[in-house]
């Protein structure tokens, strides 16, 4: 009889994954909440470092997901996983030989940082909406008119003991540079500052790109945390923060605040980890058995992890680590066959 | 007038919102390298001049990329142009450069 694999989340590194498997002779079975393959990429615009759209890596892997004949579940929410079985939230029960988690992340909510306004004022933005705004086709603030000053603000959501949020996200310092740049395209008279604490490049092409921004793009980056934004008179937001590196306070009024959001843990990470074995870091996100030839373990054998389940990380990672779940999978499975 | 003793300090706010920034967008338009720096404080940390005075020449053009140009020709005016700042940048800025320009921008502040 043919083993059978469930793959939790059909987002890139779910995807990956199925078709590694599929490459080595093993069926697999997606099984995706939402109505969609694809994840978080569905609603990106551009990919950092290369501007790449985001449809031209996810239309190819979606085809070939629909060429190999896997088999693909939408609308099916896994509530808990074992190493023989997931039970989806319908209360069906699907028994496998193994299963590989790529549930992905959630996205950082704002309006938890109060003092920034979003969802309070219209001009407070999340790095999310603008990447839906630019698949809309239209950046432009709520009269219509081109915004003149436009400030970003790292760290929202990360690095933050307030909200319960101390890692880094890693992506979002590339993502504010990549958006400030496509601003700074989009309106060339705007004037674009970034606010951030440290400016981590963690890829390659990412810290070439940063100095394009600066050199070319004349962004502005200010190393300071933005403390605070309110409305002035003619509807525009005063934004205050420290310019560390003259040691002055600083403020200026901006037409729109664009804040840079983090990855948070996924919220099915706590049910997965009633799996006895399973279990999150200190930060939520599902801790893997090692963070070395283990990445893609559980501690549980049978449970695998691949993608920002695990931790932040960019696309080319997440389905790296899908491909590198599937050999994992391969090997377990031959050795108790 | 009767003297109370009390005084009322002026701002120290760097406002974005009043600062004249055209002297800066023309610097910056010269030599828009400068834009590049990362703050590392290379070149403070090597300046002959800053071993001696409170010459900060990473402090000095920050503030004047900002609109601060009061006293910026006094400072650069401290530097000796020995160079030393250029070997250093980890960004390749052609700092001496940078003093020479800001000096010959900003002498009227
Ligand atoms: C603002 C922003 C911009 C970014 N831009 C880029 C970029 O330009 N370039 C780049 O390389 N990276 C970028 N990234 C990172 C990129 O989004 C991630 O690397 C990628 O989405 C990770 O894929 P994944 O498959 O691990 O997770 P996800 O994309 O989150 O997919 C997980 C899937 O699992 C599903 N799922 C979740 N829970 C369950 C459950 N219980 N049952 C069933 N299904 C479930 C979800 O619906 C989803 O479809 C960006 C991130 C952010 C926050
Ligand atoms: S990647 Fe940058 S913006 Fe994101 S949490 Fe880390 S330091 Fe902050």
């Amino acid at each position: 009889m043919s083993k059978k694999v469930i793959i939790v989340g059909g987002g890139v590194a779910g995807m990956q994954a199925a078709l590694s498997l599929k490459g080595q002779g093993i069926d697999s079975v997606i099984v995706e909440k939402s109505d969609r393959l694809g994840g978080k990429l569905c609603d990106w615009h551009k990919l950092f470092p290369t501007f790449t759209p985001a449809s031209e890596v996810l239309g190819p892997l979606k085809e070939a997901v629909e060429r190999a004949g896997v088999e693909v579940r939408t609308g099916a929410e896994a509530e808990r996983i074992a190493p023989d079985s997931v039970l989806l939230k319908s209360g069906e029960r699907l028994s496998a030989d193994a299963v590989v988690v790529c549930s992905g992340f959630d996205l950082f909510d704002a309006r938890i940082k109060e003092e920034y306004g979003y969802g309070i004022y219209d001009n407070v933005y999340t790095t999310a909406d603008i990447e839906r705004m630019m698949n809309e086709g239209a950046v432009a603030l709520p009269g219509g008119h081109a915004p003149r000053r436009i400030a970003f603000l790292h760290c929202v959501g990360s690095r933050d003991e307030k909200v319960g949020q101390r890692h880094c996200s890693r992506v979002c310092c590339i993502t504010g540079v990549k958006q400030a740049m496509e601003m700074k395209t989009l309106f060339p008279q705007c004037e674009v500052y970034n606010f951030y604490m440290d400016i981590r490049m963690f890829g390659p092409g990412y810290e070439e790109l940063y100095r394009q921004a600066q050199e070319e793009y004349n962004i502005h980056f200010v190393r300071g945390r933005i403390s605070e934004a309110s409305p002035t008179f003619d509807g525009r937001l005063q934004i205050k923060a420290e310019d560390t590196l003259v040691g002055r306070p600083l403020k200026m009024s901006v037409d729109m605040l664009v804040l840079i959001i983090g990855m948070r843990a996924g919220e099915s990470n706590g049910r997965f980890a009633q799996c006895p074995g399973v279990g999150c870091a200190s930060n939520g996100f599902l801790a893997p058995a090692d963070l070395f030839s283990g990445s893609v373990l559980s501690p549980v054998e049978g449970v695998f992890y691949a993608g920002t389940v695990t931790a932040p990380k960019n696309v080319g990672e997440s389905m790296s680590e899908g491909a590198y779940a599937a050999l994992r999978v391969a090997e377990y499975l031959g050795a108790r066959s | 007038m009767i003297q109370w003793g009390y005084t009322i300090n002026q701002p120290r706010a760097v406002n974005l919102d009043r600062n004249d920034l055209t002297a800066a967008r023309r610097i910056i338009r010269q030599m828009p390298e400068l834009q590049a720096c990362i703050a590392c404080g290379s070149c403070t940390a090597t300046c002959t001049a800053g071993n001696l005075t409170q010459f900060n020449f990473r402090k000095v053009h920050t503030l004047v990329r900002r609109g601060e140009y009061e006293g910026a020709y006094e400072e650069m005016n401290k530097c000796m142009l020995c160079g030393k700042c250029r070997l250093v940048c980890p960004r390749g800025i052609n700092t001496r450069g940078v003093v020479m320009l800001i000096k010959r921008e900003l002498g009227e502040y």
